[in-house]
């Protein structure tokens, strides 16, 4: 144990190097996440029969493969085209891959908000998108909190995976420091811990949230 | 002279898939008039009305607002809908926003009325429904009436010509059924043009100027309130109005 300890004190400098970029790259892939779930949440609900085909093909890709496959085929693919490094390769292919799952996500709590709500908003002269967006949407993203923040966390253990085309987050930079030093145990260790602490935090702040929205309804 | 003419239906049908919901209406509701719709559970009461205000849109037939036929292809029904106000059976206030929020949403974003102004109007329309006291709570502290008051007054803040009302008091614990038809009395008072699909008899005879009976998509029978209910003259009438006595 004061083995760890010492090695934990030691390593933290480059281990908070690895944090960082593992925080950003979870930050970007994320809100990108979300704004492609939006976008294929409202094409899913949407009443226009290709649409849907298009969200169900896409949800059904990325749901039928594993992600390393779709970092793997999506960094060689791009760089195929252009030069992009692994961590925007890596962001891209999380937000891809959370997107299908937040898309479900966000569709299901749009559906669960009763109809009337809808009628109530259009027979006031409101335009569906404006109901959508005003009455519908807030409504939804509440009820949707709780399973967001999960599909967050799983977003932030998932970027693990970005060390495989190089990126020297947290998982990548215990990688490295363990075959330097075939400590592997140590610094796989470690970095368990600074996870699970990121993970902490996020829970603790998705509770606040769903406490506080909790009180307007 | 007959009043002006809010509200006109010619021959309007309406089905959904092979269900024939309504038949060939004729319906003509005068300016500062309270139409009451009476009829069994099924019978197209409530299509009827959501026709009058296009959250359906109808098959056949015409409706007219103030003289002016109003069609899909032609007009904008977001506009429309503007005129005409709905007040529904189960509230369907926005929880997600406090009861002034629920009266000013629809005047700020759809008519751009100024914030400040809107926040006035929509003050004095929820002291006008005896609500002074809950500007700034969330609905879901209110009692059913208090509910359904402020979506009679979220209704009124967008100044429609005529008011549509769905079975406002039969989500209603019995005590709470008489203040909301109150304020529903009052509104008629003051001349708002209504129509009213309720199954409270007292209030249809009281406030109504008029009362139609449907059945199976079709009317019936239309009159008086005293004609229709105490000398009815199809037996369908006289059979539902026995039935619900
Ligand atoms: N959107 C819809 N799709 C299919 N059928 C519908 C739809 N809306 C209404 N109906 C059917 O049309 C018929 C008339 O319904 P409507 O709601 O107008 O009756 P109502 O007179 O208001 O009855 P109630 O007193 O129960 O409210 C019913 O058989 C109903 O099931
Ligand atoms: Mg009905």
């Amino acid at each position: 144990m004061s083995h760890f300890f010492d090695v934990f004190m030691v390593s933290y400098p480059i281990f908070l190097e690895g944090l960082k970029i593992t925080l950003y790259l979870s930050a970007a892939s994320l809100i990108m996440a979300f704004v492609i779930g939006l976008f294929f949440a409202i094409l899913k609900i949407s009443s226009i029969k290709p649409l849907q085909w298009i969200a169900d093909g896409y949800i059904w890709l990325i749901r039928g493969t594993p992600l390393i496959v779709q970092i793997f085929v999506l960094y060689y693919g791009i760089t195929e085209i252009i030069l992009i490094d692994a961590f925007w390769a890596g962001a891209i292919g999380l937000a891809i891959h959370s997107g299908a799952y937040i898309a479900e996500i966000i569709r299901g709590s749009i559906q669960s908000i009763a109809k009337g709500q809808m009628e109530a908003g259009r027979s006031l002269g409101m335009t569906k998108l404006q109901t959508m967006r005003r009455i519908i949407l807030p409504q939804a993203f509440r009820r949707a909190i709780p399973s967001l923040g999960n599909q967050f966390i799983i977003g932030i253990k998932d970027s693990s995976l970005v060390s495989f085309i190089g990126a020297q987050e947290l998982f990548g930079v215990s990688s490295s420091l363990g075959s330097n030093s075939f400590d592997f145990l140590t610094f796989y260790s470690i970095a368990a811990v600074y996870y699970l602490v990121i993970v902490l935090v996020l829970s603790v702040v998705v509770n606040r949230i769903e406490k506080r929205l909790a009180k307007s309804d | 002279m007959a009043n002006k003419l809010m509200v006109q239906v010619e021959q309007l049908n309406k089905s959904f898939g092979d269900l024939h919901v309504l038949r060939n209406v004729d319906l003509q509701v005068e300016e500062s008039n309270v139409v009451v719709l009476i009829g069994a559970s099924g019978s197209g009461k409530s299509t009827l009305l959501r026709c009058l205000n296009f959250l359906e849109i109808k098959d056949e037939g015409r409706i007219f607002l103030e003289g002016e036929q109003i069609e899909k292809e032609t007009h904008n029904l977001n506009e429309i809908r503007q005129r005409v106000g709905m007040v529904f059976q189960h509230f369907n206030l926005f929880p997600h926003k406090t009861v002034l929020e629920n009266v000013i949403e629809a005047p700020i974003l759809v008519k751009k009325t100024p914030k400040k102004q809107a926040i006035d109007d929509g003050k004095a329309l929820l002291d006008k429904v005896g609500l002074a006291d809950k500007y700034h709570v969330y609905p879901s502290t209110l009692s059913g009436g208090q509910k359904q008051r402020v979506a009679i007054a979220r209704s009124l803040a967008m100044k429609p010509e005529v008011m549509l009302f769905d079975e406002p008091t039969s989500a209603l614990d019995p005590e709470l059924v008489g203040e909301v038809l109150n304020t529903m009395k009052e509104l008629a008072d003051e001349g708002m043009t209504m129509v009213v699909v309720t199954h409270e008899m007292g209030f249809a005879r009281e406030v109504g100027d008029w009362v139609v009976y449907m059945h199976d998509g079709k009317i019936v029978e239309y009159g008086r309130p005293e004609e229709l209910f105490d000398q009815p003259k199809e037996q369908r009438t006289k059979e539902f109005l026995s039935s619900i006595l």
